[in-house]
């Protein structure tokens, strides 16, 4: 493992040292692990708080700002952070107009935020409502298993609910926002390589050269198949199909977001954004924006993952809302 | 009570033996993870149970014991084996009261409790590939053999042998709960870490009763 630590251990409190010095403009509690926008939530405004495990740089520390979240709380590498961080978060950002969870599908961010939620609930009263961000194609739905992770849409969501907050718009209204922009969103992921967690020390699985994997997550985990290594346009295809299958995006505008998982270069994010673009073209979907970088990563894993969300005249002009962060910055 | 009965240091032994197991077995759990989930759960658990040996102290009774060793859990392991094992804890901590032993009766109770917190947690049933897969039959074993008149010490090593059987039962299941359900088929033919980890536990629970 090559990797630019002290410590496997102290990865977490050293970045968040780091995320400190470098922005200001925030406020970072190193006790508890939570990334405050550097002004409190202004009387009226709901706040969003979001989390999860560290590794998905920039997400989520690096949404927090005007019109996106409020706090983030981070957990150690792809381990979702614990109630007691979530219910200091919810604490301090309440401005008394309630507070609105952005969790992402995963079992112990599910359950983690439940058990905040009902915390702070009952020790301040504070008014709670969560959003479970499930977008991921690759995994089948099912009241059986753990459902469809939450990934890319989740960055997409931040920023349009964020922006309804910012507008004004109560907790009721804000929640009720952030169930359709979950509802009208999907993606779908692959990989080049695995990632290595820093206290794991090698990679999380390995793969051939001559092998990709498709319907992967944003924690090295292996996806839903492995195949042979294809053109760029090919994988293009794989990823976008099954997203085109799963919902209908034909009849509106769209925003389209090609997300790398951290180890790929730009010059083929770019490429590949160039590959989905002439998929939806000729499917007949109108993309009106776009976001193509690192959004939320998985380590150092190369590959890159596919977001598509139906959007209308409300959900574009939210998305074009000036928006203040470290991971995304316009309008201001 | 009686000689056959659990005490508080048998309790904190049982917790210390269970640190042991995780932090000598941290790689192991980490590699079956790394099969099928996101390679941290050898690190949670070493790091949830180093924090609850450094804050259990000296009991005094046995709910304060558990409802020190949950609230660490959650505080300080995240993931989904934070709340799942912390929950199991905190609520062999409410069944118990504040009582300074454990009859074999009592013992059952709580981690009977125990195990229904979790399952309401996780919302996970026998067969996901999950920790109830150990848990479930481990605690049908340690009824069975207190209810045929056994100490709690031989009920506790039936329990054992059954977490185990459960645990090897998990290797050929597809995983329907937890992120490793998010393989599908693929996340069958390797053992489910939490159902490892929760062997672990019976063990350690069978030695410090022996």
């Amino acid at each position: 493992m090559k990797k630019l630590i002290n410590a496997p251990e102290a990865v977490l409190a050293d970045a968040l040292v780091g995320i400190a010095a470098a922005h200001p403009e925030l406020t970072v509690d190193h006790v508890n692990r939570i990334i405050y926008r550097g002004t409190p939530t202004r009387a009226g405004k709901v706040a969003l708080i979001s989390g999860g495990g560290s590794g998905h740089e920039p997400l989520h520390g690096g949404y927090v700002g005007l019109g996106m979240l409020d706090a983030a709380c981070a957990g150690e590498i792809f381990t979702s952070p614990t109630p007691d961080q979530m219910q200091e978060a919810t604490k301090v950002a309440d401005s008394g107009a309630g507070v609105l969870h952005i969790v992402k599908n995963y079992t112990g961010d599910v359950m983690n935020f439940e058990m905040a939620a009902e915390l702070a609930e009952a020790e301040t009263g504070t008014k709670v409502a969560s959003i479970v961000v499930n977008d991921d194609v690759a995994v089948e739905d099912s009241t059986w298993t753990a459902g469809r992770r939450g990934v890319g849409l989740t960055v997409l969501l931040e920023k349009i609910v964020g922006a309804a907050a910012e507008e004004g718009r109560d907790l009721e209204a804000v929640t009720a926002l952030a169930t359709r922009v979950n509802e009208s969103g999907r993606s779908m992921g692959m990989a080049l390589t695995s990632c290595t967690v820093p206290s794991a020390g090698k990679p999380t699985f390995e793969l051939p050269d001559d092998m990709m994997e498709i319907g992967v997550g944003i924690h090295g985990e292996p996806g839903r198949h492995r195949v042979a290594l294809a053109p760029a346009a090919s994988i293009a295809q794989q990823l976008v199909e099954p997203i085109l299958a799963d919902l209908d995006f034909t009849k509106g505008p769209v925003i389209a977001m090609l997300n790398g998982m951290g180890g790929t270069p730009l010059i083929e994010l770019y490429l590949m954004y160039g590959e989905v673009t002439k998929l939806l073209e000729k499917a007949g979907v109108t993309v009106a924006r776009n976001l193509v970088g690192n959004y939320i990563t998985s380590l150092d894993m190369a590959g890159c993952s596919v977001t598509l969300l139906r959007a209308d005249d409300e959900l574009l002009g939210l998305w074009d809302a000036p928006v203040n962060t470290s991971g995304l910055r316009w309008g201001v | 009570m009686t000689v056959a009965d659990v005490t508080l240091d048998q309790l904190v032994d049982w917790l210390t033996r269970f640190r042991a197991f995780v932090t000598e077995n941290q790689g192991y759990l980490t590699e079956l993870d790394s099969a099928i989930g996101d390679a941290d759960h050898g690190a949670n658990m070493a790091r949830g149970m180093n924090a609850v040996l450094d804050k259990v102290g000296e009991p005094e009774t046995v709910d304060a014991l558990f409802k020190t060793v949950g609230m660490t859990l959650v505080s300080s392991v995240g993931g989904a084996s934070g709340p799942l094992y912390g929950t199991f804890f905190l609520r062999i901590g409410t069944s118990a009261g504040p009582v300074t032993s454990l009859d074999g009766a009592a013992l059952a109770a709580g981690l009977r409790a125990g195990f229904e917190g979790v399952v309401s947690r996780g919302k996970a049933e026998a067969g996901d590939k999950t920790m109830v897969d150990a848990m479930g039959p481990a605690l049908d074993a340690l009824d069975e053999s207190l209810g045929s008149g056994s100490d709690p010490a031989t009920a506790a090593a039936a329990a054992f042998d059954a977490a185990q059987r459960g645990r090897d039962a998990t290797e050929p299941l597809v995983a329907r709960k937890g992120r490793a359900s998010y393989l599908g088929e693929r996340s069958a033919g390797h053992l489910d870490p939490g159902a490892t980890s929760t062997a672990f536990l019976f063990q350690a629970l069978a030695e410090a009763l022996a």
